[in-house]
């Protein structure tokens, strides 16, 4: 007896995909020659503001950081939000690859690419902060790096900055392997329908020689199952490393227990929005709402909601804090942040990322890609925003009123800023015109042909 | 000077098939046929092939294992070299081997040692890159082993390979074709 299941979700590819037919619509996008005009505008828009990013470091090298907002009290500006926020869109790439494939979750299969790419991006410009915010990066390497210098000084492995160092670099190697390694079948496929023989040559290279043996294949799958494994801890370990950055002080509002999970779950949330950002318009510019279907903008929408309100539960157990501790200064910290001097950035961080999201408890807005898109944006300013508050209103007014003091970014803070969401833009554009955006052999397996007769389902 | 004339040396021959269901019987039947020296080809995993195959190659996971200890090993050797020994900080007279402040740079290494094993372990065992490859000469495996077909060579230096009756072992499988592939 057929049973036939009372609900099941629908499909992750549209039906009437064949091998060929998923080949050919993803790899089209690298091989021809011809690109929609609104990749030329994006790409445009992305290297101006890049140019910009150029101009404001440079200046900074040569002015030095007086150029921007920081000072006393306020010591961390611009470079410690923007560096915040950026890691933590970088979350949502590795999770979505490591974390869904170890659930089994079979949408992942045409996000995890760009995701992971996205996730590459999103911490290169992550890095500039830390590497320029001293306005001397070339004294950076020995404070930062363990290496025997002639000065016989080592780095300080009990700071929290420290921990910084090597887990952004850990992450971004890793991802860096993971996304290299999920291209490789794909570089291979590429190699072998280039008709140019230079571009041939080149996807060959960087293929390694690939030819799908079940050998190789298997162990293929347990190194990158393994990776998947290691970068599950690795991705929730990042966060909880940039958010010691601030716990291990005692400024008023950074000292608490919460931060290490109120940041990873800040940190998917933004990645998410992130992703649905870049896939709401991709899918209609290239054509591939067979493979992006409505059922993956659910389901990510679904997950933007859980984590909006794990951070809507954070910042109550913030205010919580502050209120419960019979402290002085943490109790003015959360009046400060709600009343002071910087309350429209408080009140339109909570409008962003709390009242926002809870449109998506509503179906028809989780199936209309417009409104997640409109929400998405919401959350990426909200995140922006929760950063500079986290930042911003705890330093500058701690402990003693004498040593009060404001913050307001310059130009350059916000040339740099822009700067970095146009490489970030440079460099995904480029991404999606020479590389797979949609992982092709992972979508083979998905393919209703790919199922292997008179054996048992795996 | 002795000018021997190059005899075409024979890497194998290879079965293409259409399907993976063919691929996965034909690569049962072989090995069940006693060749050894043979390999299926898919341009996507299947985990039926590796068990047709009897493939349990478990050296990625003890390599990944191997990475990971020997970068706990080196994160918190470093931390506890550095701390405590080439750049002691007396600060209000804490220990220098302040263990549980190490613990984040020593999972991090731990981590990233442990994703090299797996990716150059992987690539290392499967003899990649790799330039060259006899495979790549049949016309069809260069341009469809990638994209939508299905292949199964056997190669000449299997102790049971015999060319004419390989062929015909490889053509009763179902194959669409069967070809030689040269050296």
């Amino acid at each position: 007896m057929d049973v036939h299941p009372v609900y099941a979700p629908p499909p992750v590819i549209e039906p009437g995909h064949s091998f060929g037919t998923v080949t050919e619509k993803i790899a089209a996008i690298v091989l021809t020659r011809r690109h929609p005009y609104s990749w030329f505008f994006g790409l445009f828009v992305g290297f101006i503001l890049t140019m910009m990013l150029l101009m404001a470091i440079t200046w900074l090298l040569i002015k030095g950081t007086g150029i921007w907002g920081v000072n006393i009290p306020v010591g961390w500006g611009f470079a410690i939000i923007n560096f915040v926020w950026w890691i933590g869109i970088g979350h949502a790439g590795t999770l979505i690859s490591a974390i869904l494939l170890l659930l089994k979750q079979d949408w992942r299969t045409s996000i995890n690419r760009f995701a992971e790419a996205m996730t590459l991006f999103a911490v290169c410009c992550a890095g500039i902060f830390p590497l320029i915010h001293t306005g001397r990066p070339w004294l950076a390497a020995y404070w930062l790096l363990p290496y025997p210098n002639t000065m016989g000084v080592w780095p300080q492995f009990r700071s929290p900055l420290i921990w910084d160092v090597f887990a952004v670099s850990t992450y971004l190697t890793v991802s860096l392997l993971f996304w290299y390694v999920g291209l490789v079948p794909d570089l291979a496929t590429l190699r072998d329908r280039a008709r140019s023989i230079y571009i041939k040559r080149l996807f060959g290279m960087l293929a390694l020689g690939w030819r799908g043996a079940a050998r190789h294949w298997e162990r293929y799958e347990a190194a990158y199952l393994l990776l998947a494994g290691l970068s599950t801890p690795l991705v929730l370990s990042v966060h909880t490393v940039v958010s010691f950055d601030f716990s291990i002080g005692i400024i008023p509002g950074w000292h608490a227990t919460i931060f290490p999970p109120y940041f990873v779950a800040g940190a998917i949330y933004a990645g998410f929005a992130m992703v649905l950002t870049l896939a709401i318009p991709l899918r209609v510019i290239y054509g591939l709402e067979d493979f992006l279907t409505m059922r993956h903008l659910e389901n990510m929408g679904k997950v933007m909601l859980v984590t909006g309100l794990i951070v809507g539960y954070g910042y109550m157990t913030e205010a919580f804090f502050g209120y419960y501790s019979a402290n002085q200064y943490e109790k003015y910290m959360v009046l400060n942040r709600q009343f002071g001097p910087y309350w429209p950035f408080y009140w339109s961080l909570m409008v962003c990322n709390i009242i926002a999201p809870q449109f998506l408890w509503i179906k028809s807005v989780r199936t209309t890609p417009i409104l997640l898109f409109v929400i998405s944006q919401f959350v990426n300013v909200g995140m922006w925003l929760e950063r500079f508050e986290i930042v911003v209103t705890s330093l500058h007014r701690d402990f003693l009123p004498s040593s009060w003091g404001w913050y307001w970014p310059t130009r350059w803070d916000i040339m740099t800023f822009f700067g970095t969401i146009g490489l970030f833009v440079t460099l995904f554009f480029l991404f999606i015109r020479v590389l797979p955006m949609i992982s092709i052999f992972e979508m083979r397996t998905i393919v209703p042909e790919a199922r292997v007769k008179g054996a048992k389902a795996h | 000077m002795n000018h021997t004339p190059p005899v075409p040396s024979l890497y194998g021959v290879m079965a293409e098939f259409a399907d993976p269901t063919s691929l996965v019987n034909a690569a049962r039947r072989t090995y069940d046929e006693g060749y050894r020296q043979f390999e299926a080809y898919s341009p996507f995993p299947i985990h039926e092939t590796f068990e047709a195959m009897h493939l349990h190659d478990k050296r990625v996971p003890l390599l990944v294992l191997g990475g990971g200890i020997a970068g706990l090993v080196a994160g918190l050797g470093l931390q506890a070299w550095v701390s405590a020994v080439a750049y002691p900080l007396n600060i209000g007279g804490r220990p220098y081997l302040s263990w549980p402040m190490f613990i984040p740079v020593t999972f991090e290494l731990t981590i990233l040692f442990a994703a090299f094993a797996a990716v150059f372990g992987m690539f290392g065992l499967n003899g990649l890159p790799m330039p060259y490859h006899p495979v790549f000469n049949v016309e069809r495996f260069a341009v469809h082993a990638s994209q939508d077909r299905f292949f199964l060579a056997i190669e000449a230096k299997d102790a049971k390979f015999d060319l004419e009756r390989t062929r015909a072992f490889l053509r009763g499988l179902g194959a669409t074709e069967v070809n030689d592939v040269p050296e």
